[in-house]
């Protein structure tokens, strides 16, 4: 009987354990994005650089909000960051799925070369190439173009993208291919009509990764962007910096505003983007 | 005979058909730049000189390894260290803890593992945003509550001291990166095999013997993976000490590649690239030793 009891109560101290663990981990993850929310509901700065902190906005106002909307041309960069990354996202998924299709399945000489190629650019500081690409951009007349934008991320999404949507290639059966193409498929119609449906979760989690990582991209849409009408949201972030301090009130609720889309879209590709990106890490 | 060749060679044009766009991208926008970035670190190419371009040799590396009192070269290599080491430690070990606690499936535990994602969707850039907002030396919430617990008699600059500036952003470095390893680790501690526990329980074996005789056999590749790409991704990774500190005080909290993209910044392409060559030879030379280890001829198929 005691020891029934003694094991019982081990069991139960590990649970409440475990529950602590948790609780305290998802406190410490969410804490940031809060108190990001909370700066942004304060109206006036005193209440922001109150010391000792309010921890409540004694009077809740949207007028942060409302100030980076009205005075601020938020409205504006929203839809810039938005078409941008769609684009952007929409092109390298289709490169990735071409190129990362043949990688996976056809045998051809220099093939780990070609996968080399791809993996060394996430090795080179994007740093090194901005200057001549600053020269390349201005010959092809796209410095403060949105097209601009949208060359340069999908340039810079591909490799990932087709490293990755290759290894979800990987996990479909070779035979599914092979009855269509039997039935008189083309490769390209076999690869669209029988393996994409197959590979759908991959594709999303790769539109989206690829979707998220130009909506963030901070440097090369400084460089290249310098007129407001044409200005992503990171940039426009970036110039609430300023010499000495930030515009705090403002600043929390452009980047709540900035990450809510991303966060909802990543809720939703949680499940399937660990899959892709062990199957990407695994195959390389 | 003719026919097969032929369907050989449509193959072959299918091939490069299907590689052509991405090729041909990363060609004319990563690796051209690339290339002509390389050339300028052996040029005296910055702000004051840009209509008279000469060779300079070395003359650009020789700038950043002498030693002389303003040189912050070889304190940011040290920092650099110190950045991906202290930072994957805690990243990893923390990540791995919280993988083991959330390896049985219970209920809420896909939406609790969307949550602890959360951070990975926000760039670095922002995350630094939030967490210098946090530690702000007047009134930031991590001064707020280090006072009221009596750990700190007045508010500190955290970001503000050369002692502590490259401290505190680690630490932010370490609260974003553990959602990787938390969902890498889960989703690898799943796949070990129940079978083989229930085996060594039937055997009699302690929680920790099974931890160490099944569960670290059974991980490790994932493992030694996920720790050898991180160290490119910190390496790689300035946005963080850009929004946070921008290298300062007086550049103390620079990582190797935060103080190349300042250097460039302020347009001295000839130090900067030199810089950027640094970075991908010392990296080469890394991923050399990592696909020694993890045998890239495993990768073709």
């Amino acid at each position: 009987m005691t020891a029934i009891r003694k094991k019982d109560v081990i069991k139960a101290a590990l649970l409440i354990l475990k529950l602590a663990v948790l609780s305290l981990t998802l406190v410490l993850v969410l804490f940031p994005f809060a108190w990001m929310l909370i700066t942004s509901l304060k109206g006036s700065q005193a209440e922001i650089y109150a010391f000792p902190i309010k921890y409540w906005p004694e009077h809740p106002s949207l007028v942060n909000y409302i100030n980076i909307f009205k005075v601020g041309n938020f409205g504006t960069y929203f839809l810039n960051s938005f078409v941008v990354s769609a684009a952007a996202a929409t092109v390298s998924v289709l490169c990735g799925i071409f190129g990362g299709y043949v990688v996976a399945r056809c045998k051809f000489r220099g093939k780990k070369a070609v996968l080399f190629f791809f993996l060394f650019t996430q090795m080179i500081p994007m740093f090194v190439m901005l200057a001549p690409l600053y020269g390349m951009m201005a010959d092809l007349k796209l410095i403060n173009s949105l097209w601009g934008l949208v060359i340069l991320y999908i340039n810079m999404t591909i490799p990932f993208s087709l490293v990755t949507l290759r290894g979800f290639f990987h996990g479909v059966p070779r035979e599914l291919e092979e009855a269509a193409q039997i039935d008189g498929c083309g490769r390209l119609a076999s690869l669209f009509r029988v393996v994409l449906p197959v590979i759908m979760p991959g594709i999303a989690s790769v539109f989206i990764f690829a979707f998220v990582n130009s909506w963030n991209e901070l440097f090369v849409s400084t460089m290249f962007i310098d007129v407001d009408a044409y200005r992503t949201i990171p940039v426009a972030l970036n110039s609430l910096i300023l010499k000495y301090d930030i515009k705090w009130g403002e600043m929390a609720a452009g980047t709540i505003v900035a990450i809510l889309p991303t966060m909802a879209m990543f809720t939703f590709a949680q499940k399937y983007m660990a899959a892709g990106l062990t199957a990407g890490a695994v195959k390389g | 005979m003719k026919k097969r060749g032929s369907l050989k060679r449509r193959n072959t044009q299918f091939i490069i058909l299907m590689l052509l766009p991405a090729v041909a991208m990363v060609l004319i926008f990563t690796y051209y730049p690339m290339l002509k970035g390389i050339v300028m670190a052996f040029q005296n190419y910055n702000i004051f000189n840009i209509n008279n371009i000469e060779w300079v040799g070395l003359g650009n590396f020789k700038e950043l390894f002498t030693y002389t009192p303003g040189n912050m070269f070889y304190n940011t290599l040290w920092n650099t260290v110190k950045w991906v080491v202290i930072s994957l430690f805690f990243q990893f070990t923390i990540g791995f803890g919280l993988a083991l606690v959330l390896k049985k499936k219970f209920f809420g535990s896909g939406v609790y593992k969307g949550i602890i994602f959360f951070p990975w969707a926000v760039s670095g850039f922002m995350i630094g945003i939030m967490w210098r907002w946090m530690f702000n030396g007047t009134s930031g919430v991590i001064n707020d509550v280090l006072v009221k617990m009596g750990i700190l008699e007045q508010p500190f600059g955290f970001l503000a001291e050369q002692s502590t500036a490259l401290y505190s952003v680690i630490v932010a470095n370490i609260w974003y990166g553990i959602p990787f390893f938390v969902i890498m680790l889960t989703a690898a501690l799943q796949g070990v095999p129940e079978e083989l526990y229930e085996a060594a329980s039937v055997d009699g074996a302690t929680a920790l013997k099974k931890f160490y005789m099944i569960t670290l056999p059974c991980i490790k590749p994932v493992l030694v993976l996920t720790l050898l790409l991180r160290v490119i991704w910190i390496f790689n990774f300035p946005e963080l000490i850009y929004s946070m500190t921008n290298g300062g005080p007086g550049g103390s909290s620079h990582i190797i590649t935060s103080y190349m993209m300042e250097t460039i910044k302020s347009l001295n392409y000839g130090k900067g690239s030199a810089i950027g060559v640094i970075v991908i030879l010392m990296l080469s030379i890394y991923t050399i030793f990592y696909l020694c280890i993890t045998k890239f001829d495993e990768m073709e198929d």
